[in-house]
């Protein structure tokens, strides 16, 4: 059975480590998580994700495994027996939750890091409306998904809630930072109840960063974002 | 699946369309071709409905329901279909390290290229640069295998060969032989090419370079 022949290279405040985390809890699988220090990768890093030295890496019986939501569906098919399917069982289900996954990576992730890392008033206002009609484009699919159940995947978290809650923590720290409404009650309510019952999940809870806890990081973490990015 | 009725929304020369024509020939789909020839200027409002967020090409349409993405396309196909010529391995490792090549194929390889023909000057050569290092990072994850997936062609090889009717224009444009920095990439091209499936399913690389031209001079490229 399950002996700690898992293990997961992340960082505690990284959005896209928490997907396999919460996979990984879905599927009710022991693992070892290594934190990796963004400073300096570690040599099990370099060795183990070769092509883009990034967390998040699942290494599962000395073979690795990288790319986020790559990772989430490997969980899916290799503990197929353990847990509730994390992908719906239907193909075209299923093509609609990789499209919306694909949307939340392609194109609302970048825009939102946009908005995460903007600085003064006018750049936060600009940067704010790309990402709040990426919401509203989310509203939709999460009617379209959840079919009046709580979550994306239905009663229990699936792909696209896993793709998109990771979120919430960094959603909540760029709301107090910049003084903005992400997930508005009247504007966005069905995403708003969703972000709630997500966060409070069992599989969820242990490993969504408690948001003053984030904040504190974010201070060190957000100019190195920016650093990056203009380079 | 007498009843199915399958639509591909496409244009000729995209290599992401290529990829669900390979994948629908393999599995021997009989489907209604749709060219989208306004693709440039004036999108069909069939495209408009079938892929009202991002309006691009190719659109599978399968019983009136729109599959969106080309590599979800394909997963599609491969999960429908799933009793002829299967496309992805059935080990859950091996089904991951596809679609991670899958996945690299688009982050990379389709962004440089873009800059081979679509620039000039520094950043056409930047962009030929890194095209070349994903070709060699890719001609190392072949190795000596025949495919990417082994002994059977499969899904990174139909993620990728469609690239290859665009190479002409590249070379071209970008002052290279592929043959010359590639070899092995382009040895596992040409036996590709030598499917069925493929064959039929890319255009002439001339005809390819044409369409460039065209581009580039409505671009003000040229």
């Amino acid at each position: 059975m399950a002996e700690n022949d898992v293990k997961l290279l992340g960082s505690w405040p990284s959005t896209f480590v928490m997907r396999p985390r919460i996979a990984l809890n879905v599927k009710s699988v022991c693992y070892d998580f290594l934190e990796e220090q963004l400073s300096s990768k570690s040599d099990l890093l370099l060795k183990s994700n070769p092509v883009y030295k990034k967390i998040p890496v699942l290494i599962h019986d000395g073979k690795s495994i990288c790319e986020s939501l790559n990772i989430v569906q490997y969980i899916d098919e290799k503990w197929t027996n353990s847990g509730p399917s994390i992908l719906p069982l239907d193909p075209y289900d299923r093509a609609i939750a990789r499209f919306w996954a694909c949307y939340i990576d392609d194109k609302w992730f970048p825009i939102f890091r946009c908005l995460a890392v903007a600085q003064g008033e006018d750049a936060i206002k600009a940067a704010l409306e790309p990402v709040f009609n990426g919401l509203v484009l989310l509203e939709d699919a999460f009617k379209n998904c959840s079919k009046g159940k709580k979550f994306f995947g239905g009663d229990k978290i699936g792909y696209v809630d896993i793709a998109l809650g990771c979120f919430l923590g960094w959603m909540r720290v760029t709301e107090k930072m910049n003084n903005v409404t992400l997930l508005d009650e009247a504007k966005t309510p069905g995403l708003y109840k969703w972000a709630e019952d997500f966060c409070a999940d069992s599989s969820v809870k242990d490993v969504m960063p408690e948001t003053n806890k984030l904040a504190e990081a974010a201070k060190d973490l957000i100019p190195k974002i920016r650093a990056n990015a203009s380079s | 699946m007498a009843n199915d009725e399958v639509i591909l929304l496409d244009f000729w020369a995209s290599m992401f369309g290529m990829r669900l024509r390979i994948a629908l020939a393999e599995k021997e789909i009989k489907y209604e071709y749709k060219e989208e020839e306004g693709l440039i200027t004036n999108k069909s409002s069939l495209l408009l409905e079938m892929n009202p967020i991002h309006k691009k090409v190719p659109v599978l349409i399968h019983n009136g329901k729109p599959i969106c993405e080309s590599i979800i396309g394909v997963e599609y196909i491969e999960e429908v279909w799933k009793d002829k010529a299967p496309l992805l391995p059935s080990d859950p490792y091996e089904r991951a390290q596809a679609r991670f090549w899958a996945d690299y194929i688009d982050k990379k390889l389709y962004v440089s290229s873009r800059k081979i023909w679509g620039t000039k000057g520094e950043e056409q050569e930047a962009g030929k640069k890194d095209f070349i290092e994903v070709l060699k990072v890719l001609e190392g994850e072949l190795g000596e295998k025949p495919y990417f997936g082994g002994d059977n062609f499969g899904f990174v090889d139909i993620a990728l060969i469609g690239f290859y009717s665009w190479f002409y224009a590249y070379e071209t444009y970008g002052n290279f032989s592929t043959e010359a920095e590639c070899p092995k990439f382009v040895a596992w091209a040409k036996r590709c090419m030598q499917r069925d499936s493929v064959a039929k399913s890319l255009p002439d690389q001339h005809k390819v370079f044409e369409f460039i031209q065209m581009l580039r001079q409505k671009f003000g490229i040229e």
